[in-house]
């Protein structure tokens, strides 16, 4: 009896078959996948499990407990989501891009130990960058680029703080962090960046808008949740987090209010509401990382149903600016109200899913008695609702009329968003559904009247002061600078301010001056630009190059190698087709000679053998 | 699919707003009757402190984020190209 059977290594795994199959059966198999991964989550018994021993090191593949069981659970369930919802997708790469990334995040969730926890970190990093390119435009080329560059920057990070971590402690054992100094901070950076935390964000609301309609679906979900794992894990209690995690919130709301483009508002949102989940480590009480958790159980619900609906209004229409959306309830009502159902889940309405999870960070917020934490959170969420649950639905669905004219989204993807909308309501209905899988025991009543009434306040005069300041709000067709400037546009500033002022000094500085000063600073430009030119732009060719030369070495792979294969084989089946034709001639007597003489090869058989 | 047609109507407009009003004022109100189980802060303790603190952060979001997305962070949508 096996013991234990990796969920991530059967998506892993399973992803190899995926080019092979066809049709009804390929979709029933990608269905299947995340649902052997759930059983293989349900049936396993807490404790380690898959250990091996490498260079006297014991890597340890399944650490299975109460948080990563959790965790588990929800990939499962979103794995499956987002599958159905992308059911209608032709390329299978997208497919092998999302299995190969969601069983990364599994890998990394039961990683017990520093090394398999990077190298499944890395493989979530490299699948997901292909969920972005295989957009296949070239926007999303420059921000799957710009993706993996800062994920590299972040695994960097990590794989430097587990090497000083190690010859610190002597050990890999990834648990809460004893280590100080660099070790500590270099560890904790590699996580921030995976979390989103300003000024590490921008990759996020750069690379997500940028993905398939399915890749955004699934991203939404994994990387960042992942991030708030590890840091429950090894960062509990950090004070510095409940900070990072509060300006998290806010961040997230004040670019939302700028944004015009419907995916990176939600993108914004991600970082707003991981802010909570940060916030909530950094507390580190036993509610707070209770609160974490669900949090981030529900938000994987909501927020992805969220992408699915503004996905479905992208597949139909081809837009996704809210500028030119409006109007579009008449033809897409039922997207609408799957959607709304994502919008007040993640506005905390009584009765979603929001509701029982946020209030748990706040909650424990309260009893540590930090009272500007508190007032900041509700304060973000009361941005939540104004933007998710406000005003991306009214300049979608409502507001001027776009003219749009379209129908539903293909039934798949209103099935997917239909079980993530059931699920967001079950869960705010039924709430010790989710506390029963909770790391600790939960004592904790969400639904008391004070609690409602607080809620429905602010959440009411919160739509109350978006109707009057409606007209401040109308979205502007300009996108926001984020610290992505400083590796998008700082470098070529710098030249400018390097050639111009310089410039006009020129003219009134002495020829001397000027053959010293300018002389220098051209020349600091020229070699900039030179580096620019040589050593970036090189770096990037050359990364282009090998990218085109792998892509050629695959598609001569692809022609001769499993073209040939499937030829061979075919040629094969005809020859042994045509054999046994040859022998099918219909005629009674034939087939009777046949079978005779079989049944006399049997019994010489027999005879011989005694 | 009717209920949304109906809400959308001009024509019921008029009742639609007085209803959200109403609700409005329920809430408000409600604050003032609903037991408090728990005052950890001063706030806690007062009437219809969500519904205004609700609205003062509607209201400081949308002017705070307008305000420095045009002093700084706005930028012309082919600024990086």
């Amino acid at each position: 009896m096996i013991e234990w059977v990796h969920p991530g290594a059967i998506l892993i795994v399973g992803a190899a078959l995926v080019p092979f199959l066809k049709g009804r059966i390929k979709q029933a198999y990608m269905l299947l996948l995340p649902v052997l991964a759930f059983a293989a989550i349900v049936a396993v018994s807490p404790g380690t499990h898959g250990v091996v021993r490498l260079l006297n090191q014991e890597l340890v593949f399944g650490r299975v407990d109460r948080l990563s069981l959790v965790f588990g659970y929800i990939f499962a369930i979103m794995a499956f989501i987002g599958l159905i919802y992308g059911m209608h997708v032709k390329k299978d790469g997208e497919y092998i891009a999302a299995l190969l990334y969601v069983g990364g995040s599994m890998g990394a969730v039961f990683a017990g130990d520093f090394i398999t926890l990077f190298v499944f970190w890395e493989l979530m990093a490299f699948a997901s960058l292909f969920l972005v390119w295989l957009k296949g435009d070239k926007a999303s080329d420059l921000a799957g680029y710009r993706y993996i560059l800062v994920h590299i920057f972040g695994g960097v990070c990590l794989l430097g703080g587990i090497i000083l971590y190690y010859s610190a402690t002597g050990s890999i054992e990834f648990n809460a962090i004893r280590a100080d100094g660099p070790a500590f901070y270099m560890i904790l950076i590699g996580f921030l960046i995976n979390a989103a935390v300003p000024p590490f964000s921008a990759w996020l609301a750069d690379a997500y808008p940028e993905a398939t309609i399915m890749g955004a679906v699934f991203m939404c979900a994994f990387t960042t949740k992942t991030a708030v794992y590890v840091l429950i894990r090894g960062f509990a209690g950090t004070e510095i987090l409940i900070w990072m995690g509060v300006i998290m919130a806010l961040y997230g709301v004040v670019y939302a209010v700028l944004e015009n483009d419907a995916r990176r508002l939600l993108a914004y949102h991600i970082i707003s509401q991981v802010g909570y989940m940060v916030a909530g480590v950094g507390i580190g009480t036993e509610m707070a990382l209770n609160g974490a958790t669900a949090h981030a159980f529900a938000h994987i619900l909501y927020k992805s149903l969220l992408f699915m609906g503004v996905g479905s209004v992208m597949h139909m229409t081809g837009k996704r600016k809210l500028t030119e959306l409006g109007g579009i309830y008449k033809t897409m009502p039922v997207t609408m109200i799957l959607y709304m159902i994502g919008g007040l889940s993640i506005s905390a309405f009584p009765l979603f899913s929001g509701f029982v999870s946020k209030s748990m960070v706040v909650t424990a917020a309260e009893e540590s008695h930090i009272g500007w934490a508190v007032l900041l959170l509700t304060l973000a969420s009361a941005g939540t609702f104004l933007h998710t649950g406000l005003k991306l639905p009214y300049y979608i669905f409502f507001g001027k009329d776009s003219g749009i004219r379209t129908k539903e989204p293909p039934l798949n993807m209103i099935i997917a968003m239909g079980i993530g909308a059931v699920l967001c309501i079950g869960i705010g209905v039924y709430p010790d559904a989710l506390y029963n899988v909770l790391p600790f025991p939960v004592d904790y009543v969400p639904y008391t009247a004070q609690h409602v009434v607080t809620a429905l306040g602010i959440l009411l005069f919160t739509a109350l002061g978006f109707f009057m300041l409606l007209k401040k709000l109308d979205p502007e067709p300009t996108i926001s600078a984020d610290t992505d400037w400083f590796y998008r546009k700082a470098g070529r500033v710098f030249l400018k301010l390097a050639e111009g002022p310089v410039a006009s000094a020129d003219a009134y500085v002495g020829e001397l001056h000027s053959t010293k000063v300018l002389g220098t600073a051209k020349r600091a430009a020229s070699i900039s630009l030179a580096f620019d030119l040589g050593v970036i732009d090189g770096l990037v060719n050359l990364a282009g190059w090998l990218t085109r030369f792998a892509a050629w070495v695959s598609h001569k792979f692809d022609i001769y190698i499993i073209d040939g294969a499937v030829n061979s084989v075919a040629t094969l089946v005809a020859w042994n087709g045509g054999a046994w034709r040859r022998l099918q001639t219909g005629q009674l007597q034939n087939y009777a000679l046949i079978f005779v003489l079989g049944l006399i090869i049997i019994f010489g058989g027999f005879m011989l053998g005694y | 699919m009717k209920i949304i047609d109906w809400l959308a109507d001009e024509k019921n407009r008029g009742f639609v707003k007085k209803a959200c009003y109403a609700a409005l004022v329920l809430v408000f109100g409600a604050d003032f009757f609903v037991h408090r189980h728990h005052v950890t802060f001063f706030w806690d303790g007062i009437p219809g402190y969500g519904a205004v603190y609700g609205f003062v952060s509607c209201v400081v979001i949308i002017i705070v984020s307008k305000a420095i997305g045009h002093a700084a962070l706005m930028k012309k949508e082919d600024y990086y190209d």
